[in-house]
C-alpha cells in the first residue's frame, strides 16, 4: 500500500515518507534519462575544433545538470612527456611515442571508467584524435564490457583558413609551444597534423561505421550527418551542436534599472523603474551607441522594469516570459524582513540551499535552468545580443557562460546599473564588467557564515544541478611508472546496470569536483 | 540612432488580456515570446517535401504542420496530389503518372502551379508564417520553379527528402494510407497494391535526389530509413533548427499515449497489458498521489503542474465573478490567450509544455497523469486541435484516454472509471462582454457543493 507522502522541506518535491525504501524518489526539475553512462568520443585531426566542442559540450550539460567531464589525452600525454621537442613525436613510425601515446589513451580510458563508475559522472567526453578504426574499436569494446554507450563526433574541414586560424588562436599559445616564436610554432603544427593524415579513417556511415552512433561535424557546422540517434541526451547534444556557431560576437548582460521595489527590498514583483532606474536606461542607450554594433538584438523579460528599461534605447526588442525575475510564490513583493518574520522557517531553509531552494509555491534557480534553457539555445544561434533581465535570471545566465556551478550560482555578483559583456574567446569567454555610473541600491546578499550547510552537495542522479566542468585531475602515473613489458590492459569489467531504475540512491560526488574554476579566463 | 526624448515620459500600460507591458494601447504587439515562440518571422518559409511515393512524405508533412502551428507558427500544408484529384475528378491507372503521358504531364504542372499560388496567397492574405509543400519534387526542374518562385517573393525555402529503399517499409505504408485513398475506393487490396508500385515505378527513372555537391548551397534535411539517418545542409534559422529537431525526435514505432488527469481513486490500467510503460506526474501532490497508487516507477515534470492562476488560484468561479468580474469576462474572450494576473494563460502552457511533448515523441507508451488545462494542452496536440478550441476540450476527472498514432492521425479511445466525480469543464457563455451580468457570467458553472 502506498505511504503517506511528505514534501521535502527545501524542494517541496512531493516524496514517499523517507521511512519507506527510496524507491521512488525523484529529484526536482525535468527528468535527464541518462542511464547508461554516456561515452561521447571526439574524432579528427588536429586544429578541427575537438577541444573546442568538447569543453562547450562538457560546459553546457553540467549546466544543465548532467554530471560531464573532459579527458583530453593531450593532456595525459603532456604529463607523461615533460618536454615536446617537436612533431616527430607524432610520426606513426616513432615506435616509443606510439606506445607512450597508447598508455596515454589507456590511461585516459581508466579515469573515464572510474568517473562514470565511482564519482557519480555521468557522460564523459574523450577529447582525442581518435582518427583510426582501431583505436575507436578500443574504445567500443571498453563501452561494451562497461555497460556504457558511445557516441561519437566527428570534426571534419578541410578549409586551411578555418585551420591556420584555429592554430593561431589556440596552438601556437598552448604548453606544447611555450619557448617557441608563432611561426616556428604554425610550421611544426601543420607538420604534426601531416603525420595523422595518412592513417586517418573517417567514419564510414555507408558500410564500416554504419551501425554506430554519431555526428559528423562537416566544415564548422555547414553541414551534419547524424546516424543512429539513440536516445535522448544524444537527441539533446545533436541540437546542441547545431545551434551553436564561432562567429566573432558579444552578448551584453545587464538588469533592469532600479525598480521601486527595488528600492524598498521587496522580491519579486513588477513595479517600475525609479528615477535613478530610469537615468541609468538613458545612459545604457548611451552604452549601446557608443559599441557601434552592427546588428544589435535587445532581448527583455515580460515584467514592467525591464521593458521599461528596454524601450528607452530606442530599438526594437523581443520580449521573452522566460526572462522573467525567479517566482518567489507566496514571498513575492515582501521585504526580506516581511520574509524573516513571516516565513522564518523559509528564510533559514533558503540560505541553508539556495539552489535547491523552492520558494512556496513559487520557483528555485534548478527550476530557472530549465526555463531559460531555450533562452540560451536561441543565445547561442545569435550573434550580438544584448539581454535585459533580473538578478537570479542573470546569475543563471552567468552560470552557463562562465562555467560556475550550482553551489556558486545564487551568489554571483550581478549588481544593478553594470552591464557585463561577455565575448567568446580560444575555449572560454572574456568578461568586461561595466558599470555606468548611476547609483544603486545593492541587492546582492551573500552566503551567510553562520548558516549550516544543507545536503547541497549531493548529487542525485537525474537532478538537474550544474557542476563546473570539472578541472582535469591527472594523477596519471609518469612515464617510468608505465609498464614496459607491454600494453597494460584496462581493468577487467564490472557487469554494467541497466536502466533507468528508480532504486538509485543519491551518489555524493567528490568534493575535487565542486571546486571554483579559478581561472581568470572562463 | 536617433532617441526619442518622449520615451521618457511615457509611461507603460499593461494590456488587458494578455497582460503584457506596452508603450501605448494598440501598438505592434508582435514583439512578445514564450520561451518558445521564434522571433516574429520577416520572411516566411517553405518547407518542400522530396521523394518518391511511399516514403512518409504526407506523413512527415501533417505531423508537422500540427507541431509548428501547436507551438505558434501558424502553418498549413499544400498536397499536390489533392489539387490532381479535384482537376482529374477519377483515377483510372499509374498510366496517368507515365512520364510519357503528356497530357497528364500538363495537368500536374498545372496542379503544382495552383498550389504555389496558394501557398503565395496563404502568406500574403492569411498570414501564414509556414508552407509545407507536399509532393514528390523529385527532379531538379521542379525544385528549380519552386526555388524561384521562393526568391521571387522572398520566402526561406527548405527541404525535406525522404529517402527509404527498404522493401517491407513500402509495402506497409502502402497499406496503411494509399489503399484507402480515394484513388483506389474500389478496387481489391492486390489490384490497388501492384498498380501503385507501377506508379512508383514511373517516378523512379526521372528522380534525382538533392545532391550534396550541386545542391550544397541550399537548406535542407535528408531523412534516410525513417530516422536511421539524417543529412542536415546550411541550416538558416531558428524555425529550421527547430523543425530539424522535431524531425530527429519523431519517430513511428506502434505505441500508446495515455492521458489522465489525476484521480480521486486508483487507476486501474491492469487489464491493458502495456509493453514497459512510463509514467510520468507532475510536481504537485494530487498527480504522485495517484501515481503512488499505481505501485510503480514514475519521473516528475515540473512543466507538468496545472496552469497558474495567479491572483485567482483556489477562488471558485462565483468568486472570481464577484471580485474580477472583468477579469472574468475577459477570459471568456480570448481564453487561449488571457493570462491571469500574476498569472499564466494556456499559451504560456503550451510554451512551457514542449519539453514534454518532444519527449512524448521520443518515447513509445507513456502514461501522462497530469490537471485539466495541461491535459488540453496535450491533446490538442495529439488531435491537432486549434487555438480557439483547445480551452474548452473535454476532459473530464477518472477517464482516461489512449492515443494510437495511426495513418495520418490519432485514435483517440476513452477508459472510463466507474466512479462518480465532480465535473469541473465549463463551456464558453454566449455573453462574454465586461459588462454583462453576473447571472450570464455564471451561466455555465457546472454544478458544485
Amino acid at each position: 500500500m502506498p505511504g503517506e507522502l511528505t514534501q521535502d522541506r527545501i524542494q517541496k518535491t512531493w516524496e514517499r515518507s523517507k521511512d519507506d525504501p527510496p524507491a521512488n524518489r525523484r529529484a526536482a526539475g525535468a527528468p535527464h534519462f541518462v542511464n547508461p553512462p554516456t561515452v561521447i568520443v571526439m574524432v579528427g585531426l588536429p586544429a578541427r575544433g575537438k577541444t573546442y566542442m568538447s569543453k562547450k559540450l562538457t560546459r553546457y550539460l553540467n549546466w544543465i545538470g548532467l554530471p560531464t567531464k573532459v579527458f583530453n589525452v593531450g593532456e595525459y600525454r603532456r604529463e607523461a612527456v615533460k618536454n615536446y621537442s617537436s612533431y616527430d613525436f607524432f610520426k606513426p613510425d616513432n615506435e616509443c611515442a606510439v606506445k607512450i601515446r597508447q598508455q596515454c589513451a589507456l590511461a585516459a580510458l581508466r579515469d573515464v571508467h572510474s568517473y562514470l563508475k565511482d564519482e557519480g559522472g555521468q557522460i564523459a567526453v574523450f577529447d582525442a584524435t581518435n582518427t583510426t578504426r582501431g583505436r575507436r574499436e578500443m574504445i567500443l569494446q571498453f563501452g561494451s564490457e562497461n555497460g556504457f554507450k558511445i557516441f561519437f563526433i566527428e570534426s571534419v574541414c578541410d578549409d586551411p583558413s578555418v585551420i591556420a586560424s584555429n592554430i593561431m588562436e589556440v596552438k601556437v599559445s598552448c604548453p606544447d609551444y611555450r619557448d617557441c616564436n608563432k611561426t616556428d610554432a604554425m610550421l611544426d603544427f601543420q607538420r604534426r597534423i601531416e603525420c595523422y593524415k595518412t592513417s586517418y579513417q573517417p567514419l564510414d556511415p555507408d558500410q564500416h561505421d554504419r551501425d554506430l552512433s554519431f555526428i559528423k561535424v562537416i566544415d564548422v557546422g555547414r553541414r551534419f550527418l547524424v546516424n543512429r540517434i539513440q536516445d535522448h541526451i544524444q537527441s539533446k547534444i545533436i541540437y546542441y551542436l547545431m545551434n551553436i556557431h564561432v562567429q566573432p560576437r558579444s552578448i551584453y548582460l545587464c538588469r533592469h534599472g532600479e525598480s521601486t521595489d527595488n528600492l524598498e527590498e521587496r522580491l519579486g514583483g513588477d513595479s517600475g523603474l525609479s528615477p535613478r532606474g530610469k537615468q541609468f536606461s538613458a545612459a545604457l542607450a548611451g552604452f549601446v551607441e557608443e559599441q557601434q554594433l552592427q546588428d544589435l538584438k535587445v532581448w527583455s523579460s515580460q515584467l514592467c522594469c525591464s521593458i521599461q528599461t528596454a524601450e528607452r534605447l530606442g530599438l526594437p526588442y523581443e520580449q521573452w516570459k522566460a526572462l522573467n525575475e525567479i517566482d518567489a510564490g507566496m514571498c513575492e513583493e515582501m521585504t526580506y524582513n516581511e520574509m524573516k518574520e513571516k516565513f522564518p522557517e523559509e528564510f533559514a531553509l533558503r540560505d541553508e540551499d539556495k539552489y535547491y531552494y523552492r520558494y512556496p509555491a513559487g520557483e528555485s534557480y534548478q527550476d530557472l535552468v530549465q526555463r531559460v534553457e531555450p533562452v540560451i539555445m536561441d543565445l547561442e544561434r545569435q550573434e550580438n545580443v544584448l539581454v535585459i533581465c533580473h538578478q537570479a535570471v542573470m546569475r543563471c545566465l552567468l552560470a552557463y557562460f562562465l562555467d560556475k556551478s550550482a553551489e556558486e550560482m545564487p551568489y554571483l555578483k550581478c549588481p544593478l546599473h553594470t552591464v557585463l559583456k561577455l565575448t567568446p574567446v580560444a575555449y572560454g569567454c572574456k568578461v568586461e564588467s561595466i558599470s555606468l555610473n548611476v547609483e544603486a541600491v545593492n541587492t546582492h546578499r551573500d552566503r551567510p557564515e553562520d548558516v549550516k550547510r544543507g545536503p547541497g552537495t549531493l548529487i542525485r542522479r537525474n537532478s538537474v544541478t550544474p557542476l563546473t566542468s570539472p578541472e582535469s585531475n591527472i594523477k596519471k602515473p609518469r612515464i617510468d611508472d608505465l609498464d614496459e613489458a607491454g600494453f597494460s590492459e584496462l581493468p577487467p569489467s564490472v557487469s554494467s546496470p541497466s536502466l533507468c531504475s528508480p532504486s538509485h540512491t543519491p551518489i555524493s560526488l567528490s568534493g575535487q569536483n565542486l571546486r571554483r574554476n579559478t581561472s581568470a579566463l572562463h | 540612432m536617433a532617441l526619442s526624448v518622449n520615451r521618457e515620459q511615457r509611461k507603460l500600460t499593461q494590456t488587458p488580456l494578455l497582460k503584457i507591458w506596452v508603450p501605448w494601447v494598440g501598438c505592434n504587439l508582435n514583439r512578445r515570446r514564450g520561451s518558445s515562440v521564434p522571433q516574429f518571422c520577416n520572411s516566411p518559409t517553405m518547407i518542400v517535401m522530396v521523394g518518391l511515393p511511399a516514403r512518409g512524405k504526407t506523413y512527415i508533412s501533417k505531423k508537422l504542420t500540427r507541431y509548428l502551428n501547436w507551438i505558434g507558427v501558424p502553418t498549413k500544408s499544400f498536397n499536390v496530389g489533392q489539387y490532381r484529384r479535384e482537376a482529374v475528378k477519377i483515377y483510372k491507372d499509374f498510366e496517368f503518372f507515365n512520364p510519357e503521358n503528356e497530357e497528364a504531364m500538363k495537368i500536374r504542372k498545372a496542379c503544382a502551379s495552383a498550389a504555389l499560388k496558394d501557398v503565395a496567397a496563404y502568406f500574403s492574405k492569411e498570414q501564414g508564417q509556414a508552407a509545407v509543400f507536399d509532393a514528390t519534387n523529385t527532379t531538379r526542374e521542379r525544385r528549380a520553379v519552386i526555388l524561384s518562385y521562393a526568391k521571387e517573393r522572398g520566402y526561406k525555402v527548405f527541404f525535406v527528402e525522404s529517402i527509404c529503399d527498404d522493401p517491407e517499409i513500402i509495402a506497409e505504408n502502402i497499406k496503411q494510407v494509399k489503399l484507402g485513398s480515394p484513388d483506389y475506393v474500389d478496387r481489391d487490396e492486390e489490384e490497388a497494391m501492384k498498380d501503385f508500385s507501377r506508379r512508383i515505378d514511373c517516378y523512379k527513372s526521372s528522380y534525382m535526389p538533392i545532391d550534396d555537391e550541386k545542391d550544397r548551397k541550399l537548406s535542407y534535411i535528408k531523412i534516410f530509413d525513417v530516422g536511421s539517418r539524417y543529412l542536415v545542409n546550411r541550416v538558416q534559422d531558428h524555425i529550421q533548427s527547430r523543425i530539424v529537431y522535431y524531425l530527429m525526435n519523431i519517430h513511428v514505432t506502434p505505441r500508446s499515449i495515455y492521458l489522465s488527469r489525476h484521480g480521486e481513486s486508483e487507476l486501474n490500467l491492469s487489464g491493458q497489458n502495456i509493453k514497459e510503460l512510463k509514467v510520468w506526474t507532475s510536481h504537485m501532490k494530487r498527480t504522485i498521489q495517484t501515481a503512488e497508487a499505481l505501485g510503480v516507477p514514475y519521473e516528475q515534470w515540473k512543466a507538468l503542474n496545472e496552469i497558474d492562476a495567479g491572483v485567482c488560484e483556489e477562488l471558485t468561479y462565483e468568486e472570481i465573478q464577484e471580485n474580477l468580474p472583468e477579469e472574468f469576462a475577459l477570459r471568456d474572450q480570448d481564453k487561449y490567450r488571457y493570462r491571469y494576473p500574476k498569472g499564466e494563460s494556456y499559451e504560456d502552457l503550451v510554451h512551457r509544455l514542449e519539453p514534454v511533448i518532444m519527449e512524448l515523441e521520443r518515447q513509445e507508451n507513456v502514461l501522462v497523469i497530469c490537471h485539466q488545462a495541461v491535459f488540453r494542452c496535450l491533446l490538442a496536440y495529439f488531435v491537432n486541435k486549434p487555438a480557439a478550441e483547445l480551452p474548452y476540450l473535454r476532459c473530464p476527472l477518472h477517464t482516461v484516454l489512449k492515443l494510437t498514432p495511426i495513418a495520418y492521425g490519432c485514435k483517440v479511445e476513452s477508459f472510463f472509471l466507474n466512479i462518480e466525480a465532480v465535473n469541473t469543464h465549463r463551456e464558453k457563455p454566449v455573453n462574454v462582454d465586461i459588462n454583462r451580468n453576473p447571472e450570464e457570467a455564471l451561466q455555465t458553472v457546472p454544478d458544485h457543493i
